[in-house]
């Protein structure tokens, strides 16, 4: 099933947009996509799918794939409704990789997008060629607790995520404070993100991350104030050999305020 | 018509800069720095001892609720408060209003099927079953349940809890959230074939449908008097109406908080200062914890969002007590006054049969809020008792022994020499 970019948020005329059904046809993903190359899934994170400029880099050597979590997309948003929790999540997500006609791909994930990667990637080990894990979340620490953004003042959201929360790709995440349609949108993809890691975040990843076989890379910004970098630690006394690039100037969203350093990193990862 | 009288249970001794130190009054508040348990364990026992005079001076019932985390008001099991009253109260016409436990709260949700059998086999038949959905700072925040998943859990427990007060066979329950293999309830409920339910709502339309699909009464707990909820409870008489029911003004409820004294000059200087601490540091709390993403299905979200209008933006914090008077948070001042202002506004305004007035607001200490519950009972409720008489409607949502029942009251005129 192919349909028009309309309403991608920020989609630019290289993209192409494809709405899939899984599910036994109860959800409809659509999955915005661009560039040639090895395939690339993306997860993004609990605000919905913005295509931005790391997507972009990522494009000009990879075929990216990037779904919308199940309800995010216009139109769908009782499609979250559909599944019960995170396990529900992943099955659908194994449903998405092969109507996309991939048998593996390279995982790259955002915030709770990295967490599903990360949860795929355990799940589906062979499905995973190389995982890239930008401030993912999936463990919990009592003494750097993750902080809960759907709590916040929707208004605080950007100053808390972006170290520059006046930075293009806040506006382009959030919008204007009184556009409703951005407001409805961030909302929205919370409530339906949230359904899968509600109060904490900690899902029980920690007793499944020994199943990886894929080579990792953690990216974490340096001054990120949702999911404190100490939490890479959580991932590389976990998974053999992983590597973290801590990247300056940049906070939760370090791919958003960093591109060109992020995309680099995760390219030559990708590639080695 | 029928009146109860509702308490919170508040901490009544909030530091003057309350609203200022601290975040909320809700989830977060800090116990060590705010309270003292001795000091608390007698403002429970104040809290029973004015529902057992308010039970005496001749209100149709009593109601007690639930929140967690909540120095406003923390009864997390009304259950227990309702069952000192059961007790306490046997022998007289009072119903249990209990508004109530939390199904979504409550695991497995039969636990509150179960205490309501016991407290209605308690009372003699006197229980009123609330069912509420609760809130969003008690279920989501306090209590961990997904926001996403708070109204479908709700929903089940609901058909749940009906289903295990009267079946009469022992049943699996294969839910979506709750799965149960034995469902054989012990107790049962005195009252057949279930002791009435309301269900408390804050206006959301879905819940009109509820209430209306599943004929209960719907009981809008409002902080914000008539004035703000005209339209609401407009929208709900719509919702009954297009679903081909009748306007029996016992399908709603509604809570009121009143305030009298001899006098309206009288009022102001007694209930002034209690009236405002309950607005600028008992509702206080980041306003975004009402509605966390996920808590609002789409439709209700759009709506919210694209039409602020919708809930008034009042800074309450600014409000002094005259405002709040004025505009009809509070009803307050001489009994006339009251009497005038809660049978126009309130009963025939929003034509509700099931009136609940708030009487312990605040800090208002114990020995003012008898005298409040007092001149209310021997002023003021005598002229509203006989509304919606004369239309011959029956209070299906009342325990049917007490229908036809006047409380007779115990205390005599106290309030006549003022206070």
């Amino acid at each position: 099933m192919t349909t028009a970019r309309q309403n991608v948020h920020g989609a630019d005329a290289g993209t192409r947009a494809r709405t899939l059904s899984v599910w036994h046809d109860q959800i409809r993903i659509r999955v915005v996509s661009k560039g040639s190359g090895p395939a690339v899934v993306f997860f993004h994170g609990p605000w919905g799918l913005a295509w931005d400029p790391f997507l972009d880099d990522l494009a000009r050597r990879f075929t990216v794939y990037a779904p919308e979590h199940p309800g995010t997309t216009p139109d769908t948003p009782d499609d979250a409704g559909k599944l019960d929790g995170l396990w529900d999540l992943v099955l659908c997500y194994d449903e998405v990789i092969d109507a996309l006609g991939l048998d593996s791909a390279f995982l790259v994930g955002h915030s709770f997008g990295a967490m599903v990667a990360c949860e795929m990637a355990a799940a589906y080990p062979d499905r995973a060629r190389r995982l890239a894990l930008i401030d993912p979340l999936g463990f919990w620490r009592d003494s750097d607790p993750v902080v809960n953004w759907m709590l916040m003042n929707p208004g605080d959201l950007p100053a808390q995520i972006f170290r520059d929360p006046s930075c293009e790709a806040a506006q382009r995440m959030f919008g204007t404070a009184d556009d409703p349609t951005a407001r409805v949108r961030v909302m929205w993809a919370m409530g339906v993100t949230g359904k899968f890691i509600w109060p904490i975040p900690d899902k029980g990843l920690k007793k499944r991350i020994h199943r990886l076989k894929a080579p990792a890379l953690l990216i974490w910004g340096r001054d990120d104030r949702l999911v404190p970098a100490v939490y890479a630690e959580e991932f590389t006394k976990r998974i053999a050999g992983a590597r973290v690039q801590m990247i300056h100037d940049a906070g939760h969203a370090p791919q958003l305020e960093q591109p060109e350093t992020v995309a680099r990193l995760v390219q030559e990862f990708l590639l080695a | 018509m029928k009146i109860s009288a509702f308490h919170l249970m508040p901490h009544r001794e909030l530091p003057d800069d309350f609203e200022k130190r601290y975040h909320s009054v809700w989830v977060t508040p800090p116990w060590w720095e705010l309270a003292d348990a001795r000091r608390v364990g007698q403002y429970y026992n104040w809290t029973l001892d004015e529902l057992l005079y308010a039970a005496r001076a001749g209100f149709d019932g009593v109601c007690t609720n639930e929140h967690h985390q909540n120095a406003y008001g923390f009864m997390p099991s009304p259950n227990l408060m309702g069952s000192v009253l059961a007790k306490l109260t046997n022998g007289t016409n009072v119903a249990i209003v209990q508004m109530g436990a939390t199904l979504p709260t409550s695991n497995p949700p039969i636990r509150v099927a179960e205490e309501y059998a016991m407290l209605d086999c308690i009372s003699g038949g006197r229980l009123v079953a609330g069912l509420p959905l609760g809130s969003a700072m008690d279920v989501s925040l306090c209590y961990g349940i997904t926001p996403m998943e708070h109204r479908e859990r709700y929903r089940e427990a609901f058909a749940l809890t009906l289903k295990a007060w009267q079946a009469r066979e022992i049943f699996a329950w294969n839910g979506r959230y709750y799965q149960l293999a034995n469902v054989n309830l012990w107790p049962r409920p005195i009252q057949q074939p279930h002791p009435p339910v309301w269900v408390p709502g804050s206006g959301s339309i879905s819940t009109f449908d509820f209430a209306v699909d599943n004929e209960v009464c719907y009981c809008f707990l409002s902080y914000s008097g008539a004035k703000s909820a005209k339209a609401m409870m407009q929208g709900y008489w719509k919702v009954v109406a297009d679903k081909g029911r009748d306007l029996n003004p016992y399908r709603a409820g509604f809570l009121q908080l009143v305030a009298v004294a001899d006098t309206d000059a009288r009022a102001e200087e007694k209930y002034a200062r209690h009236v405002e601490y309950f607005y600028h540091k008992c509702l206080h709390w980041p306003v975004q914890w009402l509605t966390p993403p996920g808590n609002q299905d789409y439709r209700s979200l759009v709506a919210t969002v694209t039409n602020p209008m919708r809930r008034r933006a009042e800074d309450l914090k600014r409000f002094r007590y005259r405002d709040f008077v004025e505009q009809g948070y509070v009803i307050a001042g001489s009994p006339a006054t009251v009497r005038d202002r809660l049978k126009e506004e309130v009963v025939e305004g929003l034509r509700v049969g099931n009136l609940m007035v708030l009487l312990q607001i605040g800090s208002m200490p114990h020995e003012l809020t008898l005298e409040n519950m007092e001149l209310f009972a021997c002023e003021v409720m005598p002229a509203l008792r006989d509304t919606w008489n004369d239309e011959g409607w029956v209070n299906h949502w009342w325990p049917e022994s007490l229908r036809g029942t006047k409380p007779t009251p115990a205390i005599a005129g106290r309030a006549a020499g003022g206070a």
